[in-house]
Parts: structure tokens; sequence; C-alpha cells
């Protein structure tokens, strides 16, 4: 029983129709929320009634739908601006995804700003979304990728990272909660740091929006990226925040439409931010979806959520590590409620399969972190990510598979 | 367990999985092919020496799931002896018998020991894991130059 006053997660599973849902007979027990979170009825009623009702382009017609839609985008925005605390609607740039968002300024801040030798920081635990970007950066401009160390609870060595951040580095980018271990990063305390020999950073949010209250102000973080789909929103839609003085000097990402002032084969003058940078018909019913989830996700409160699942990942680390030869990879002080773990000689796809079959939705493999996995020395983890939708029960049932999991290995 | 599982991980397999046969490197091969599915991390080298037409000997190393390794176990187990085209009809009939549709009848008799992978079929996202290393075997056979994955 959650400690969380008045918490009542029956009541919440409810909104999420597909948890009612059997697979091979048995109740679905989805614990693969850092891959992507299911979508709460209201999130699906707006996407269908969107399309049903209230479908137009924007911006573009005279005519009382498309300025409905346009007036929904916008509303969309500002929602987004209000539930991650940006000063202005102008930092919010719509894009498919975070790895979107990250490439976006690996391209358009790399390209303009950065110069052959100088160095971008990141850690040994980002996703390959915020390795590869820079990587094409570096084979492109010749700038050098640096990665500060981490230690063997998964824990950025923030000795290092301190010495890695040379007079070089001119852009910092890190991950706020690692996929793959659930650590979290003291990221105000990096960008506080990189501030201070005046580098810019951007975070990688992916896997924190839904589980912690965010404010980019008092983080003070120069970019944030993020995903709707781990938000409860639907998929194909995502979140570049950006100060408004580091998105005014970078050029933008596509030319299209929407994105110009006025065209002439002589000259192109770019519109304004946001829509520099959000070139063609976007999104719009993920724009509004989004929308619906932020306001889905205020009416429980972040901070509410945060508590329960902590209480979740203290309970499943508990039963957990009483599964014999069960060892978990990610044992920070400081995480999410994400429990990556190898179990004796049993395979990661192995025990997928068995789980699977006890309608136990997981993740098995290198969780598109492959220095993580080669920095534990293992081939692939087994995952499990929780959200505020699951419950001690759930956890019970991932033991007493597990359990079956050791049976078959024995 | 259910009854699809126990199938699966049958006496069998885990053994070959705990034990596998032909487990090494071979310094004086004549082939030596790497398969590896990076999504899953499976990833093997098989070891081949010919001698003529038949292959004299074939081992193989590497990590995977216990589904590719005993499968692959098995497969040196079998294929030692062997001519390249019975190897050839052998590797065709495993492919047969791993991505046919579930419910539907195989040969046993053409697969011999190797029917106890008869019950990957039932798992579609498994099987992959069961054929790269018959992939890779090929591969060292009739070579092609391609990078073997079976993703």
């Amino acid at each position: 029983m959650s400690q969380e006053a008045g918490w009542d997660v029956e009541k919440i599973r409810r909104d999420f129709p597909i948890l009612g849902e059997k697979v091979y007979g048995k109740p679905l027990t989805y614990l693969d929320n850092a891959a992507t979170t299911q979508k709460p009825q209201a999130v699906i009623d707006t996407l269908a009634q969107y399309y049903s009702k209230e479908n137009a382009n924007i911006h573009r017609g005279i005519f009382c739908l498309s300025e409905q839609a346009t007036k929904r985008y916008k509303t969309a925005r500002h929602k987004v601006q209000g539930f991650i605390g940006a000063a202005s609607d102008k930092e919010i740039i719509f894009v498919r995804g975070t790895t979107e968002a990250l490439n976006l300024v690996a391209q358009c801040y790399g390209r303009t700003f950065l110069k052959a030798g100088d160095e971008v920081l990141i850690t040994h635990m980002e996703h390959h979304s915020n390795i590869v970007p820079w990587q094409m950066l570096a084979e492109g401009i010749g700038i050098k990728l640096k990665v500060a160390p981490i230690n063997d609870q998964g824990e950025l060595i923030m000795e290092d990272f301190k010495k890695l951040l040379s007079d070089k580095v001119k852009f910092v980018s890190v991950v706020h909660v690692s996929n793959a271990l659930g650590t979290v990063n003291p990221v105000k305390e990096i960008i506080h740091l990189a501030h201070a020999k005046g580098i810019p950073v951007m975070v990688d949010g992916a896997q924190a929006v839904a589980h912690t209250p965010l404010d980019v102000k008092d983080l003070d973080c120069d970019f944030y990226a993020f995903s709707g789909h781990k938000l409860l929103g639907p998929t194909g839609i995502g979140v570049l925040y950006g100060k408004k003085e580091f998105l005014e000097k970078m050029p933008p990402y596509q030319g299209g439409g929407d994105m110009i002032r006025s065209v002439t084969f002589e000259k192109t003058v770019y519109n304004d931010l946001p829509y520099k940078f959000e070139a063609g018909t976007p999104h719009i019913a993920g724009v509004i979806g989004l929308g619906t989830a932020i306001d889905y996700i205020q009416s429980i409160g972040l901070e509410r959520i945060e508590a329960y699942e902590q209480e979740l990942l203290s309970y499943g680390t508990e039963k957990l590590l009483q599964v014999p030869g069960l060892r978990l990879i990610g044992t920070a002080r400081h995480k999410s409620a994400i429990l990556s773990f190898v179990l004796g000689e049993a395979h990661a796809h192995d025990i997928g399969t068995i789980l699977d079959r006890q309608g136990i939705a997981i993740r098995a493999g290198h969780h598109c972190a492959m220095p993580v996995m080669q920095r534990f020395n293992v081939p692939a983890t087994t995952r499990a990510s929780l959200a505020f939708y699951n419950t001690f029960e759930e956890i019970d049932r991932l033991v007493a598979a597990l359990h079956e999991v050791t049976e078959v290995f024995r | 367990m259910s009854g699809d599982i126990r199938e699966l991980y049958q006496q069998m397999i885990m053994d070959h999985n705990k034990n596998p046969r032909n487990f090494h490197a071979m310094t004086d091969a004549d082939r030596m092919v790497e398969g590896y599915n990076p999504l899953c991390g499976d990833h093997f080298k098989v070891y081949l020496k010919l001698e003529g037409d038949v292959i004299k000997d074939i081992s193989f190393d590497g990590s995977g799931c216990a589904i590719s390794k005993s499968s692959a176990s098995m497969m040196t187990a079998v294929l030692k002896g062997k001519t390249r085209a019975e190897a050839r009809g052998l590797f065709e009939e495993v492919h047969k018998m791993l991505s046919r549709e579930i419910g539907e009848p195989f040969d046993a008799a053409k697969v011999g020991k190797l029917a106890t992978l008869g019950g990957v079929c039932e798992f579609p996202s498994r099987v992959k894991c069961a054929s790269l290393a018959w992939h890779t075997m090929l591969e060292g056979l009739e070579p092609s130059g391609k990078q073997v994955t079976t993703e």
C-alpha cells in the first residue's frame, strides 16, 4: 500500500484502457515505460476528436476549422511552456522527438558555432541519440567528442567531469536520467560548472519529464529535449526547449513552408521563433494530444508521481535483490524508477521471452546505450521501467516470473 | 510455467546451452565467419576445416542467448563429417522448420535431433536467434562477402 496520501492507483489505472488488456490470457503487466508510456483515455479521445471533428491545416485556412486548429495548436505550445517553466512559448520548438531535438542542436548550433578542434563533452551513460549526432559532427567539421566516465554504481564521476571541462570544451550535452541505469544526473551542478566557463549546456530529458518536476529557468539549461510518447502523449511529437538568445542566432534546421516570412528566388527571409524551426505542416494532432497529456499529468501532479514511483523503486529494488543470482546494473544513490539487471546465466532475451508468456512486458537488450553495457561488461540487461500506474502487485508478479526463469536455467 | 515455454527451453536445449559442444576457437581453420545480431547482441564466430567436399571439423565461440547458443552447438555436432551438399540441405530443412507458420507440421525425420528447435517458430521474435549460427556456417561454405546477421 502506498504511503502517498490519497493515492488511488486503481482509479488511475482505469484512465488507461490498455492496462485492462490480457496477453496470453494473463493480465498485461506493462513495465516498459522507459521505452514508451501508455496513453490515458483523454489523450486517445483528443486524437479521435481532432481527426473526426476538427481536422484542418494550421496558419493557412481562412475558415472556422483552420482557425480552431491553429488556436488549439498554439494553446498546446503554451501548455508545454507552463509545464517546463520556460520564459516564453517562442522557446518551445515542436520536433518529432528527443532524437530530432538533439540532432537539431548538433547540426544548427554545432555547425555554426563550433569549429575543428573544439570539444563537446558528454557522459558515458548517454543514449546513442546523444552520441551519434556528435560523432557525425566530428566527421563533418572535426570537433572532438569527450566522454566523462561513470563509477561502478553508474554515477557520473564529478571530479573527472570537472577535469574534462577544459577551455577547449565549447558545448556540454548530458542526459538528465539514464535510460539504461536509472541514474539521475546532477544536471543543475553540471550546468552551473559549465556556465562558470561560459559553456552552453543541453539536457536530454527523455527519461525525466514524466517522472520529476521540471523548471528550465531554475535549471538554467540552454537546451532541453524530450519526447511526447514517454509523457503519455502520442508518438512522433517531441519538444526542443532552447533559450531565445541561442535559438535566434541559430540558422533554421530545414527549409520549407511556415519557416519563412517571404521568399523570392533572390532572397528568403526566415520567420520568427518558434516557426523558424518548424518547416512544413507539423504533427498537429500530436501537438494537441501532447497538450492533453500534460493536462492529465498535471491533474495528478509530478511531485506525487515522483513520490509514488520512489516507493515502487524501493520496493522493487528490495524484492529483486532477493532473487538468487540477480545483479542490479545501476545502483546510483539518486535514481529514477528503472530496474536494470542481469540474472545468473540467463540471457536477457531468454528472460524476456519467459516473462512475456506471463504477460509481463519488459525490455531486454542494450537499450541503445551500448557504451553502458561495455562499461559493465554485460552483453545486455533486462530492464523493468516503472510508471505511476504500476503497482506493488505487478512487481510481485515480475519477481515470481523471475523465479521461473531461475528454474529453467538451474 | 506454460507448456510452450517448457517446450522451448526443454532439457536438450538447456544442456547444449550449459555445455556447448565444439565451443572453442580453431587456430588452423580454413574459414572463420562472424555472425552478429547487433540489436539483441548475439555474437558468434563459426570455424570450418574443409577437406575436399567434406566438413572435417567445425567449432564456434562467442556469446548469446540460450536459443542461439544451443542451436549453434547442435549444428556443430550434426555437421561434422557432412559434405557441403548435405550441410546445405540441412540448412534448408532447419530454415523451413524455424520459419514455418505456427501449427504447421515439419518433416522431423529430415532434421533428426535438430527437431528439438522446432518449438522456436511459436516465438517469432526468437527465430533470428536460432538461425544465426546456420547463416554464419553457410557464409563459410558459400562466401558472399556480406556481413552475416539475421535481424
